[in-house]
């Protein structure tokens, strides 16, 4: 396993076709990705990205279409066939073991592992294979300890310890840094250079591709809609591969920012407990003011996911304040209404939905026990809540099939727009907003953007945390950054440079 | 503030589509009651297995079944009789059920209902009988709520797993009761079965006038019914089933999750209590151990074949009443034991948690799949719950 002198390999569909029942997921798809070459797959989500990349895998069987490795056709019946051939694939979420070290992990993942493991050997040979690569890392730390780059990395050599030559990578870069993402994809590019990989990547960042890629391929519903090389191609025109003639919603001109504008949100020296209990985040001074967007900047893990849990009343803090218009704020549902206060957390069905409730008792939760005239009301009336849900699926185009069909059968960008729809109804006057288009497509993430920038400029005071640096630099005025629990830099939107963002989200400062 | 619901124009923003036609209202409704049938229907089928094994004819103990539970009027009353605890035992697993909790220590609530009624019944003698009686409930309730709402508070509070907790409880309960009756509360007088003080004859729960079935049945039926209305049409039922569907979602709404566990976890218990009530009331005349008698799991069964309903609760206690009922008869007639009825009912219970696997899985009963073939989803083998 670990001894591989094997060569890059190169890959090429052959009109792949898949069908389930009776929706075409992929429609006679032809990329080829030759030996060595580092290969963009782009298009939104639901366009056939993943289907291509599981048929290739073997998690999939084709309804027609050909796979050729090195120029001869191969059968990939299952996962195992793909792995044989050289073909691996790295998840956008780590699959590592956090408890073990970097060097068990490599071990136990090789497809025969003796029932006893001479470790002193294991060890020793690691060492010559880690010699060979061009990541470093530390491999005798638990995983756990391991930052989000170095875990890209880990990754990335299981794989080629595994001996494979074609690498699927799968948004690598989405949970890390822009300078590690700058590393990793070096890294790799560099080995594609050297003749000893193949990849194919995933991504919906243009900037990766033009930077790192050699060719792109674009899916849009299935077909490939466009492939060429990236020299030749610019940020316009794949976008216009990717999402076709759809309009997208533009951007609300900002409204000019109002300095002196009233404080909404107050958070003052507050300490609170982060979810391992060891250690705890604090947020020493933080106010948002009427009509603008604070952005929160951070990689996942630092910090922002227990201060959201504090803001929105699910995690007790040990100390400090949270104040809004001056007064304590505690998160109930009374204290939400009186001060309207409007919560959208991240990937709205897991936090923000019932799932298996329909769309309109979910569009239905901020006010089902209001009438009409905003009085608290003890008996509910069904037909009051379709009226209601019918206007707002209107009203923010939540495309679906009925009211009545439970709202986890809608796709991604139409539930955060029923959430959306729920909560930037009535009078916004704080807005605190996680990750909100984290895995939407082009259309809903542009239009879900304008909504929270019409909120902005009707007056809300926006507390925006994301973890993509771009969407921060469009939406905010200011933005933070949080590392290690704490806010550790602030810079108005005119001065903000990635470069320093970056730095300081990685704890370089 | 609050967004005014208008009442104007609901349908033609959606076309046809928004308006919940008759056809696909049923549909999302059958699912709920074909599968379970269908389930019962192969239960029954793996059972009849188990009947040929023990060399006798299925059909022989299915007749006999029929005719023991359902097949003459004083067959029916009697699967009336044992249907009534089993209404108000299933509540108590129904009501937490619909806040994402599995709670199956009901038998505990109803053991110490009934031990709270009796004692309660003894201390108030001489009282009118009404108010006896009230105080009975009162205190069979209220036993039962503190038991199996202390399970909801543990829950919430202590993060205690509430199915391993509800069950463990019950134990303390059973035990608890055995030690009263043998101990504090004995009556002297009962000597080869111990147990409290019999209750005066005015303070007895009589029969439902034309039938040799008692009061609980009615009330029973009552509380289910009420139960429903709880949790369909008012706040906190839908509060409720908001933190049943996703507790993140109801803490981001504000709502007071925890004191809607307690709540609607001492509901339950105390549905379970006022079984155990009625069980001393209107069967026993006196707590002792025939409390313990099952019913308490029995209503487990019942609840998820009535998918936490409280209206299907209602014909589902009658038929396991039915079962329940038939289990003498096949005894005599069939030579097997009256156990045999608990085989069946643990085989109906396991298929019916396997058929939870079944839900949204049949395109005739989701509408969404008739008119948007592109919603159905592929198989996704790789991604994860995220």
């Amino acid at each position: 396993m670990s001894d591989r002198g094997k060569k890059a390999v190169g890959v090429e569909t052959i009109g792949m076709t898949m069908r389930f029942g009776a929706f075409t997921a992929l429609e006679d798809v032809s990329i080829k990705a030759p030996a060595g070459s580092f290969h963009a797959l782009l298009g939104e989500n639901g366009a056939g990205k993943s289907t291509l990349v599981k048929c290739m895998m073997g998690f999939y069987h084709p309804t027609a279409g050909d796979i050729l490795v090195d120029g001869r056709e191969v059968a990939i019946a299952s996962p195992k066939d793909a792995s044989a051939l050289g073909l691996g694939m790295v998840y956008q979420h780590f699959t590592l073991v956090p408890s073990l070290t970097g060097a068990e992990n490599l071990v136990i993942s090789r497809e025969k592992v003796p029932g006893v493991i001479d470790w002193r050997k294991e060890r020793a040979e690691l060492a010559r294979f880690m010699e060979r690569m061009p990541f470093k890392l530390p491999l005798d730390v638990k995983v756990a300890e391991l930052a989000a780059g170095e875990k890209q990395k880990l990754e990335i050599v299981k794989q080629l310890y595994l001996g494979r030559s074609f690498l699927v990578l799968d948004e690598p870069t989405s949970v890390l840094t822009p300078g590690e993402a700058q590393e990793v994809l070096g890294l790799v590019r560099a080995m594609t250079k050297a003749g000893d990989l193949t990849v194919l990547m995933i991504s919906h960042k243009f900037h990766e591709v033009t930077a790192f890629a050699d060719d792109v391929s674009v899916l849009r519903k299935g077909r490939l809609t466009g492939t060429g090389r990236v020299a030749d191609l610019d940020h316009r025109q794949m976008a216009a591969m990717m999402i076709g003639d759809q309009p997208i919603a533009a951007l609300d001109s900002r409204a000019d920012p109002k300095p002196d504008a009233e404080i909404v949100l107050k958070v003052k020296a507050l300490k609170a407990p982060d979810r391992t209990g060891l250690k705890s985040i604090r947020i020493e001074d933080l106010g948002v003011r009427s009509g603008e967007i604070v952005g929160i900047a951070g990689i996942s893990g630092n910090g922002q996911k227990e201060f959201l849990e504090v803001l929105a009343g699910q995690r007790t803090r040990d100390a400090g304040d949270v104040l809004v218009k001056g007064s304590p704020y505690g998160a109930s549902r009374a204290e939400a209404r009186t001060f309207n206060v409007r919560f959208i957390p991240e990937e709205p069905l897991r936090n923000a939905c019932a799932p298996r409730m329909t769309v309109a008792e979910n569009m239905a939760f901020r006010t089902f026990d209001l009438n009409e005239a905003g009085k608290p009301i003890n008996w509910i009336k069904m037909s009051a809540i379709r009226t209601f849900s019918a206007r707002l699926v209107e009203q923010f185009k939540v495309k679906t099939a009925s009211l009545a069909s439970p709202i986890s059968s809608l796709s991604g960008g139409n539930v955060q727009r029923a959430v959306l729809a729920r909560e930037l109804t009535g009078e916004v006057d704080l807005l605190i907003v996680s990750n909100p288009c984290f895995g939407l497509d082009f259309s809903a993430v542009a239009e879900i953007r304008a909504r929270i920038m019409k909120a902005r400029n009707a007056g809300a005071a926006v507390l925006l945390m994301s973890e993509d640096l771009d969407e921060l630099l469009e939406l905010s005025d200011r933005i933070f950054v949080m590392s290690d629990g704490a806010l550790v830099y602030e810079t108005p939107i005119a001065q903000a440079s990635v470069q320093t963002i970056g730095e300081h989200m990685a704890g370089h400062h | 503030m609050a967004d005014t619901v208008s009442s104007a124009g609901v349908p033609a923003m959606l076309g046809a589509k928004g308006h919940l036609t008759a056809l696909e209202w049923i549909a999302r409704r059958a699912e709920a009651f074909v599968i379970p049938v269908a389930s019962m229907i192969v239960g029954m089928a793996l059972f009849s297995l188990f009947i040929l094994a023990v060399g006798k004819s299925p059909v022989q103990l299915y007749e006999t079944m029929w005719r023991g539970g359902f097949g003459s009027w004083f067959s029916i009353q009697n699967s009336l009789s044992r249907a009534a605890p089993l209404l108000l035992a299933a509540l108590c697993v129904a009501l937490p059920a619909r806040l994402g909790l599995v709670v199956i220590g009901g038998e505990g609530a109803i053991v110490l209902g009934g031990v709270a009624a009796a004692a309660t019944g003894v201390a108030t003698s001489g009282a009118p009988s009404f108010f006896a009686i009230l105080a009975m409930g009162v205190a069979g309730m209220a036993a039962g709520g503190i038991w199996i709402g202390a399970v909801g508070a543990l829950r919430h509070y202590r993060a205690v797993n509430e199915t391993i907790s509800s069950l463990l409880m019950a134990y303390i309960a059973i035990a608890l009761m055995n030690h009263l009756v043998e101990g504090t509360l004995r009556d002297p007088a009962s000597l080869n079965k111990p147990s409290t003080e019999p209750l005066a004859d005015a303070y007895r729960i009589g029969n439902i006038p034309g039938m040799e079935v008692h009061w609980g049945l009615v009330v029973g039926v009552i509380a289910c019914i009420l139960s429903w209305l709880l949790i369909e049409k008012t706040r906190w039922g839908f509060a409720a089933r908001i933190a049943g569907g996703n507790v993140r979602a109801a803490q981001v709404q504000g709502l007071a999750v925890g004191p809607l566990i307690v709540g609607f976890t001492a509901l339950a218990g105390g549905f379970a209590g006022l079984a155990g009530m009625l069980e001393v009331a209107a069967v026993q005349g006196s707590a002792n151990a025939s409390l313990a008698a099952g019913y308490g799991y029995t209503g487990i069964l019942v609840a998820f074949l009535a998918r936490h309903n409280p209206l299907a609760i209602i014909p589902v206690a009658f038929l396991l009443g039915g079962i329940d009922a038939s289990g003498g008869l096949i005894q005599r007639r069939m030579d097997l034991p009256d156990a045999t009825v608990l085989v069946l009912q643990g085989m109906l219970f396991v298929v019916i948690l396997f058929s939870e696997t079944f839900y949204g899985r049949f395109k005739a009963f989701n509408p969404d799949l008739w008119q948007r073939p592109d919603l159905l989803k592929g198989p996704d083998l790789l991604k994860g719950t995220a």
